[in-house]
Order: structure tokens, then C-alpha cells, then sequence
């Protein structure tokens, strides 16, 4: 496939996949809800396209395009968002901590701004162990306020280490408008540790992609830590709750301005028609079976709800005695 | 009689304090638009100065609060959730709590942290689900756990009003709670002031937050056949011994449950402090989440690792024997 297919039906897969787990929620099956990636697809496409499978990535609250970029089974995913046993975390993690170590996916990270410094951990290990690894940690305008990842940013620079920070500017944490949160600037915030910082358009995956190879390039010759704020706007809501509660921050016209350029439209306009209609065919039948697959799966047993809590299999003392 | 929930008792706590003082004022995320409901209708009544939405910066926040705390201040901040406690642990345990103290008791700092939907919401996994009221009591923090919308009206009046820092853990599993009450009979409730909502001569069930309501199930479907006293502490720390000890004279009997993790959670030292001092009929229970427990995301597995009613029953029935 064309590169420029393959961005297509990546965000297609996800545009997709999140629609099809937002009717999931709707209908009870995805408890707890989710935190939609509609509209900011093209960052997660753009910069997974440019890593090698064996590259790191660390992803966040609103984590189904990183994890589905970075290559993930779309039906263990959605298992997992659904509490199965065949799910990727095996039922335990779901929406806001989906991982596949097997392909590089550190995990999801419901606390915002932690997952910074975990990425730059494992790619100072693997700068250690001799790898050419890259690690990308993706986060929101809102992390930029966290003490942790302007910490890291120090580490970062300091020692030279292979990771890239993607900043998705999105406008808001949660109701909070990017420019009544951030003094200053965020690409200032990364500059003032020694970083290389720029702000790309963060709805064009071509765009995004050709800055993700410029910061991978720098990550893997031993140029050290880059950053790359990309501007990009949330369709949906914040998390699934709003669908109901409705919360008033944003006004609709402003939404509809917000969502006009549209990474699904402008990557398919790229691709001739019947190209883009088979990709979205293709697309809909992978799902089909990934919502299937997630339907028919089992729940996990009860008595194992605490497997897994430590390495070594030691089991925790029950509630009753 | 009119409707309290839940959740309208904070809010009118806090507009009533807000009324009454103009040195209340409240730091949170989202707390303009009231995401959680407790600020509903505040900024419009108070303003932006006294309401004040705040950047993703709990750790600044929160040491920001004790700064305006020595200034004057008496702020409360609002959690979106209970592990950001973690994150501000520091801050809390090792600033805001030591200051008396350590200034030879020139410094007073009047903070409130409320934590709306403590515990479990089900759904939204290891990250989000935690209730660690009993570490707060550890390090001394005064410490309250509401069940019912009055008791979460009178202790966040009292909370605010004390000189102290005090933390406010309003369980999800009682926010949804609803009561009739005479608006005029609203009450501050002192600190370390248990409430018995079932009386009885069997057995006494120390319950804490929204597992009151579990207790008081058990009794009604052990009446007649078991007597079981309810006794609700609501405020964890300070602890109503002598109201806990009165009851244990009659009854000599004494069930905990408790939604923390069972290695040093608030049950093991109710059961020490009454073995301490009285000779039981019987062996004592604890009904608590299992050690080190991390929620697992599964809805089956989420309520498995959580005490239940069932649980409780039992328990009561053995020590009834
Ligand atoms: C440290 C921390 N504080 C608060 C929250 C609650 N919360 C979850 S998402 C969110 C907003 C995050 O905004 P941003 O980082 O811009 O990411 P976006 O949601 O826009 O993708 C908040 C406040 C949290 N998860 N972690």
C-alpha cells in the first residue's frame, strides 16, 4: 500500500473504531465509558508511521488511536474495552490503560502527564542496552501544567535520551481552554530545557508524518529529545459522559467550525475514489469481526480479579478471612 | 419534606459557608462548568475570584491553598479523583499537615479537600478507583467520610470552618443517596461524632461511607433473627471511641467494613482499639478490599474485589454464634 493509503485507512481505522465504541457504550456494553480520539487522528497515524515496530510509544486517558496506530489487534482492543478475557490487558486495564507490550505499546496512562516519564525511563534503558529504539509519549495541552513532565523535560535533555514528546493541542483539558491553562507557550516550556520544539498542523497526517520523520531521525543519530506540539481539535466530547450530561463550554457553532478540517477527509481526498471506498469496505468488515469477536469472548472469572497483581504470583490476602 | 441528594448537600454546604465567610473560596479543575455537580451555579453566585478553575497542576494547587491558607484564606479544593491524592501526597502529609507544629503553633492552615465519587465508579479501572481515607487517617489528617446527604452537609461545614486540614472522601457508591430533610434542621456535625442509624443488642457494625448503607440492608434482613447495631463513625479521624465503646458494652460483638485495602486500613485499628480495651464475645470481623488491591477493569471483577453485603451478612452470622 501507498503511504499515502496506508495513512488513510489508519485513521479511517480509527475514526471508525472509536464510532463503533461510542454505539457500544450507548448500548451498555462498554462500561465506564470513553474519552473519543475523533478529530486528532492524524497525530497518532502520522507519528507511529514514521517508528519502526520495534519503537516505543506511551499513550494516555484518550488512547485508542495511539494503540491502534502503534498496531494493535482491533478486536482484542475492543475485547479489552468491552472487559473480556481475550482482551488485550486481559479485561484488566480497559480504555484508559490499553497496552500490547508485544509491539511496543507501554500502555495507556489515566493520570495526565505521567506517562512522559515512564517513556523517557525505557528509552534511556534502551540507549543503554545498545538499541537504536525510539520512544514517542503522547499527551494532551493539559500535561504541559504537570511539575512531572517539565522534570522530565530535564532528564530528557540533559542526557541526550531518544525520546519524542507529542503535545496534541487539542484546545481543551476537559473544559478548560488551552489559553486560560498555559503562561507562556508550550513549545517555550520544552525550549527552555534545551529541546528542540516546533508546532505543526496537527489535522494533516502528511504534515504530521513528515515531522515525526524529522524527530525520529534526530531520536535514532543520537541528536537526543525533540518536541512537536501538534494543533488539532476534539469532535466529541471530553468522555462519553457529556453525550448525556451536556456540559456547556464550547458552543455548537463552534464545534462545527472546529471540526471542518477533517484528517479523515483531508488524507481521503488524497486517494482515488474506488481506492478509498475499498479501504473503507475492508475497514468495515475488520470491525464487524472485531465487534463480534468482542461479543462472543468470556468474561474473565471473578476469582481471578487479582491475578496478576504481582510478578512473582504472590497472592494478596482476601477481603474476608 | 423537600429532597436533599447527595450532591446538592456539598453544593449548599459550600454556597452557605461561601455566604457566611468571604474568605471561602474553591480551587478545581472544571469546576466552572461543575463537571462533578458540587460547584453548581457557585461561579455565577461568587465569581471567578472565588471559584477558580485551575491548570492541570494539583501538586502547585494544592501547596497554593496552604500558602492562601496562611494568608487568610480558607480554601477548599475539589479532587477530580482519589489518586491525584497520590500525586499530592507531599503536599498534604509532609506541608500542609506539618505546619502547626513546626511553627510552634503560629501557623493555622484551614483547608478542606473534598473528593466527590471516592472509591469505585465501576468502570473506570486501577487508576481511577481507589479510596484511601485510611492513609489520611494514618498520617493524621482529620479525616471525614459522609454516608448520607445530611452527615455530607454538616461535615463539610464543619470541615470548612475548622482550622485544620481536613479531607472529605464522599464515596460514588453514596453521592447518588437522597433524603428527605427539613432545609431549616441542616447542622454542622462535629468531627469525631459517630451516628448509630440501627439500633441493637447483638452485634455492632462499625461501617464506613457508602457501605452504611449495606449495614443497615444486613440488619433489616437480620432482624428478628439477629439484632444488629449500625454504627456509623463519619468522621474517621478524629474516631468516636466512646460512642464505638458504649456500643460494644452492650453488644460485645463487633463487625468492621471497611472499602479499604485490608494491610492497615481503618477496620484493623477499630478492631485493635476495641480488643485493647474489652474482652469480646467473639472473635471480631473485618470486611474490607483485599490487600494491595488494584480494581481491576472487568465490571465482575471491579465488584469482586469490593466488600459486599453478602459478605457482610456472613461475617455478622458467625459472630452472632
Ligand atoms: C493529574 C490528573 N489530573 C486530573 C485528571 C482528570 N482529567 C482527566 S483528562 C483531563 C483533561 C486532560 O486534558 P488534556 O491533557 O489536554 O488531554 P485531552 O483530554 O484534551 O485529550 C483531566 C483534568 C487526571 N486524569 N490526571
Amino acid at each position: 500500500m501507498s503511504d499515502a493509503a496506508a495513512l488513510y485507512r489508519a485513521v479511517r481505522l480509527i475514526r471508525r473504531f472509536e464510532e463503533r465504541a461510542i454505539e457500544l457504550v450507548r448500548s451498555g456494553v462498554i462500561v465506564g465509558g470513553i474519552h473519543p480520539y475523533i478529530g486528532q487522528e492524524a497525530i497518532a497515524v502520522g507519528f507511529c508511521a514514521a517508528l519502526r515496530p520495534g519503537d516505543l510509544i506511551t499513550s494516555t486517558h484518550r488512547g485508542h488511536g495511539h494503540v491502534l496506530a502503534k498496531g494493535a489487534d482491533p478486536s482484542r482492543m475492543l475485547a479489552e474495552l468491552a472487559g473480556r478475557s481475550t482482551g488485550l490487558n486481559r479485561g484488566r486495564g480497559g480504555s484508559m490503560h490499553a497496552a500490547d507490550f508485544s509491539i511496543g505499546i507501554l500502555g495507556a496512562n489515566a493520570i495526565v502527564g505521567a506517562a512522559g516519564a515512564i517513556a523517557t525511563g525505557a528509552a534511556w534503558a534502551a540507549q543503554r542496552a545498545g538499541q537504536d529504539k525510539v520512544v514517542v509519549t503522547f499527551f494532551g495541552d493539559g500535561a504541559v501544567s504537570q511539575g512531572v513532565l517539565l522534570e522530565t523535560f530535564n532528564l530528557a535533555s540533559l542526557w541526550k535520551i531518544p525520546v519524542i514528546f507529542v503535545c496534541e493541542n487539542n484546545g481543551f483539558a476537559t473544559t478548560m481552554r488551552t489559553e486560560e491553562a498555559v503562561a507562556g507557550s508550550i513549545t517555550g516550556r520544552a525550549e527552555a530545557f534545551g529541546i528542540p520544539a516546533r508546532t505543526v498542523d496537527g489535522m494533516d497526517p502528511v504534515t504530521v508524518l513528515d515531522a515525526a520523520r524529522a524527530a525520529v531521525d534526530l531520536a535514532r543519530s543520537g541528536g537526543g529529545p525533540s518536541f512537536v506540539e501538534c494543533l488539532t481539535y476534539r469532535f466529541d466530547a471530553h468522555h462519553t459522559w457529556e453525550h448525556a450530561a451536556r456540559p456547556r463550554y464550547r458552543t455548537d457553532e463552534e464545534v462545527v467550525a472546529g471540526s471542518t478540517r477533517d484528517p479523515m477527509e483531508i488524507q481521503g481526498s488524497r486517494l482515488p475514489a474506488d481506492l478509498r471506498a475499498g479501504i473503507d469496505d475492508e475497514i468495515e468488515i475488520l470491525l464487524e469481526e472485531a465487534v463480534r469477536f468482542a461479543l462472543e469472548s468470556p468474561e474473565p472469572d471473578e476469582h481471578e480479579a487479582l491475578d496478576y497483581l504481582y510478578a512473582d504470583g504472590m497472592r494478596a490476602r482476601a477481603g474476608v478471612a | 419534606m423537600p429532597i436533599l441528594s447527595y450532591l446538592k448537600a456539598l453544593n449548599r454546604a459550600l454556597a452557605s459557608e461561601m455566604e457566611r465567610d468571604p474568605a471561602v473560596c474553591v480551587f478545581g479543575e472544571d469546576i466552572r462548568v461543575a463537571v462533578s455537580n458540587v460547584t453548581t451555579g457557585l461561579v455565577k453566585k461568587f465569581g471567578p475570584e472565588r471559584v477558580v478553575d485551575m491548570p492541570i497542576s494539583e501538586q502547585a494547587f494544592t501547596s497554593f491553598a496552604t500558602g492562601a491558607a496562611l494568608a487568610g484564606q480558607r480554601p477548599v479544593i475539589e479532587f477530580q479523583i482519589p489518586s491525584l491524592l497520590f500525586l499530592v501526597f507531599e503536599q498534604i502529609a509532609n506541608q500542609a499537615h506539618k505546619f502547626s507544629l513546626m511553627t510552634g503553633g503560629q501557623a493555622k492552615v484551614p483547608v478542606t479537600y473534598l473528593l466527590p465519587s471516592s472509591g469505585s465508579r465501576v468502570g473506570w479501572a486501577g487508576q481511577h478507583s481507589d479510596h484511601p481515607y485510611s492513609l489520611f487517617a494514618h498520617v493524621g489528617i482529620k479525616t471525614v467520610v459522609p454516608a448520607t446527604p445530611t452527615d455530607a452537609y454538616g461535615l463539610l461545614v464543619t470541615a470548612i470552618r475548622d482550622d485544620d486540614p481536613v479531607i472529605m472522601f464522599a464515596p460514588a457508591g453514596a453521592v447518588s443517596r437522597r433524603e428527605d430533610v427539613d432545609f431549616g434542621q441542616l447542622a454542622p456535625v462535629p468531627l469525631g461524632s459517630g451516628r448509630v442509624h440501627r439500633s441493637g443488642d447483638d452485634v455492632t457494625v462499625v461501617a464506613v461511607g457508602h457501605l452504611v448503607h449495606e449495614a443497615i440492608a444486613v440488619a433489616d434482613e437480620l432482624a428478628g433473627n439477629i439484632s444488629v447495631e449500625v454504627f456509623d463513625p463519619r468522621s474517621l479521624y478524629p474516631f468516636d471511641w466512646a460512642g464505638l465503646t458504649a456500643s460494644l458494652e452492650r453488644t460485645r460483638r463487633l463487625v468492621v467494613i471497611d472499602d479499604s485495602n485490608r494491610t492497615c486500613g481503618i477496620g484493623a485499628e477499630i478492631i485493635a482499639t476495641m480488643v485493647e480495651q474489652m474482652t469480646l464475645a467473639a472473635p471480631p470481623k473485618r470486611v474490607t478490599r483485599p490487600d494491595g488491591a488494584v480494581l481491576p477493569f472487568a465490571r465482575s471483577l471491579d465488584l469482586a474485589v469490593q466488600p459486599t453485603r453478602a459478605q457482610l451478612r456472613a461475617a455478622v452470622e458467625e459472630v452472632a454464634k
